[in-house]
């Protein structure tokens, strides 16, 4: 299986493909994609002189343009696609019908997968865009069990890359406004969910409050760490019940379901974490990387080689172990 | 403008959903979309009722439309999204896995869940028989404005989220299964207990969301009170209200009322207020604010 590493930065990239990452994902530093983060992402020069360093490599690079483009403004996200396919990207991650069919006709020979952004959830949507739109690898939402993934392999052509470690969305991809609803800033517009921008921290009598938009959902007693409070993992009331109603804050780490990963015919494991720093990016694709070489050569995988890399403490397998089905 | 009743988001029961299609015939609106978009194991419990409720609206001269699921992953509903097309109504597209079942050069509508955000995806789904367009609510009306105008070059027409608790979320997880401590297969029915969803607070007792199984609500109900000059200068076409469980009649009327230019943009907020249970908190922030859920008179 191939690993597929994420690079918020040159450096980044430069240590993902030294530590052995097959391809890496990357963006540009604007809204067009969907890690749109101060102090990360590509510029041009960036852009190109990565493409070639991974090349030189051995590794592929694929750009996420894979926010939905502003009505008004597509010139900023052809412009995007244009660019990648000049300076020599293996591929595009596109998840806009629009952009998807404009790609198409314009750069038929620039190879398109389907972002997570789009939420392709089952065959026949996954169909309908290999079908429509030449698409060649989608990345599956994670809200699908590896038995339902294998079920999808068996009635598709087109490739399927899916999250094994990293940041976890509980709602459908794409799909989302709770960010923009309590900030203004959206995934699908901005490229950015829960912005730093819109973060406050309050401390008041011994407890200490973290807010998103001027709604407080964490709270933790004063010098006790506090999560990020990104929307869906925050702690709400209803009814009688407090807690996290959505998802508990936790990250994913499907390491454990390589091998059955593998069984239900996936052809590439994503990591999540454009945003994280060089070291990170370099240590979790050392790790996946020995893992699925012993997978490859059917030597049994190094156990939990991940654990004191994840997000916080707590990490879940999500959707691929259905215990919530 | 016209006025769309969208889909019943919630789980209400058999007679009381039947009831709502019953007085629906008799309110003054144009069209209504009728079936289930969030939940597969709601749908057993009325789909024999929906025959008569479409024939209903039709002999009463409104227009129908029958809704897809808005989220698509298992086999039972791939079979239901491809019995849909099959039943020779148009379809509601608000999962892209209908249009994989629908033939080609059928005409068909886009719901709001959807992610029509720009005009090369409003033009492919032209060309692939959309005839109508309602737009994803988080779309400000500068967005809006630019799709119309796109939409107009392509026979389509713009419909935009008028009134109700906003669609922010869908998600494989079931929040009502989850709140009462039961996995999603086994989920005796919670949202049933809840006819406008369950209301979520934040931890300072804000009003924040509203849980609908597998859907995540906005608290305040959007409304479009004080665009409505916006929107019709835009050449919007339609404007789409959301069922509630209580004074959706009176909301249907007001709506029309000012439309008709019958009564002011502050009687029609008056209305809505007055038709609402106590305490609604309303919002049109998408449109015009900074965020969606500020209101543009708080």
């Amino acid at each position: 299986m191939e690993i597929v590493c994420p690079a918020g930065t040159p450096a980044a990239l430069r240590a993902a493909v030294k530590a052995g990452a097959h391809t890496v994902y990357c963006g540009f530093a604007d809204e067009t994609n969907a890690r749109n983060f101060p102090g990360l992402n590509f510029d041009r020069d960036e852009m190109e002189e990565s493409i070639a360093l991974a090349h030189d490599y051995g590794a592929k690079v694929l750009i996420a343009i894979n926010t939905y483009p502003r009505a008004g403004a597509e010139g900023i996200w052809h412009q995007a696609i244009a660019d990648a396919e000049r300076f020599g990207a293996d591929a595009v991650i596109l998840a806009d019908i629009g952009l998807l069919d404009h790609a198409a006709r314009h750069h038929p020979g620039l190879r398109r997968h389907l972002s997570v952004q789009a939420a392709a959830a089952n065959a026949d949507a996954i169909n309908f865009y290999g079908r429509e739109f030449g698409v060649k690898r989608v990345v599956l939402p994670r809200v699908l069990s590896v038995p339902e993934i294998a079920a999808i392999n068996a009635e598709t052509e087109v490739e399927t890359e899916v999250f094994v470690f990293g940041g976890l969305c509980v709602m459908a991809e794409g799909r989302c406004s709770l960010s923009s609803y309590a900030t203004g800033k959206s995934p699908n517009m901005n490229g950015v969910c829960s912005p730093a921008s819109h973060v406050a921290y309050h401390e008041t009598a011994g407890r200490l409050d973290a807010q998103l938009g001027g709604y407080t959902i964490h709270r933790v007693g004063a010098g006790e760490p506090a999560p990020y409070p990104t929307l869906c993992k925050g702690c709400f009331s209803a009814g009688d019940k407090t807690g996290h109603l959505f998802e508990d804050p936790v990250s994913l780490n499907a390491e454990a379901l390589m091998p059955a990963l593998q069984k239900a015919g996936v052809t590439a494991l994503k990591i999540e974490g454009r945003q994280r720093s060089a070291s990170y990016v370099s240590q979790v694709v050392r790790n996946f990387r020995m893992a699925v070489d012993a997978l490859d050569q059917g030597r049994p995988m190094p156990e939990g080689m991940l654990a004191r890399l994840s997000e916080g403490q707590a990490m879940t397998a999500g959707a691929y172990k259905k215990t919530w089905r | 403008m016209e006025l769309t009743v969208g889909p019943i988001q919630y789980f209400w029961s058999e007679d009381n959903w039947a009831d709502f299609y019953t007085r629906l015939a008799d309110s003054p609106v144009d069209r209504v979309v009728v079936g289930e978009l969030v939940c597969s194991k709601r749908l057993p419990f009325f789909q024999h009722r929906i025959p008569e409720a479409l024939a209903a609206l039709q002999a009463a001269g409104k227009q129908v439309a029958v809704t897809s699921l808005a989220l698509v992953t298992l086999k039972r509903e791939r079979k239901q999204t491809a019995e849909l097309a099959e039943m020779g109504m148009e379809v509601e597209v608000n999962d892209l896995t209908a249009l994989a079942y629908l033939p080609q050069g059928a005409a068909f509508s886009v719901g709001p869940l959807v992610n029509v955000y720009s005009a090369g995806t409003l033009e492919w789904l032209a060309r692939r028989g959309a005839t109508r367009i309602s737009l994803p609510p988080e779309l400000p009306i500068a967005s809006v404005q630019a799709l119309v105008r796109a939409a107009r070059d392509n026979g389509v027409m713009i419909e935009v989220w008028g009134h109700g608790r906003l669609p922010l979320a869908i998600s494989g997880r079931c929040y009502h299964a989850r709140m009462h401590g039961r996995p999603k297969d086994n989920c005796l029915f919670a949202c049933e207990d809840d006819p406008d969803g369950a209301d979520v607070r934040t931890l300072d007792d804000t009003p924040f969301l509203a849980i609908n199984g597998v859907q995540t609500l906005s608290d305040t109900h959007a409304c479009a009170a004080y665009q409505l000059d916006l929107l019709q200068e835009a050449g919007v076409g339609a404007l789409r209200l959301s069922p509630q469980s209580q004074g959706f009649d009176e909301v249907c009327a007001a709506y029309r009322g000012a439309l008709d230019g019958a009564i002011t943009d502050t009687a029609l907020e008056a209305r809505l207020r007055a038709a609402s249970p106590a305490g609604t908190r309303l919002s049109d922030g998408f449109l015009t604010g900074e965020t969606g859920v500020a209101w543009s008179r708080g």
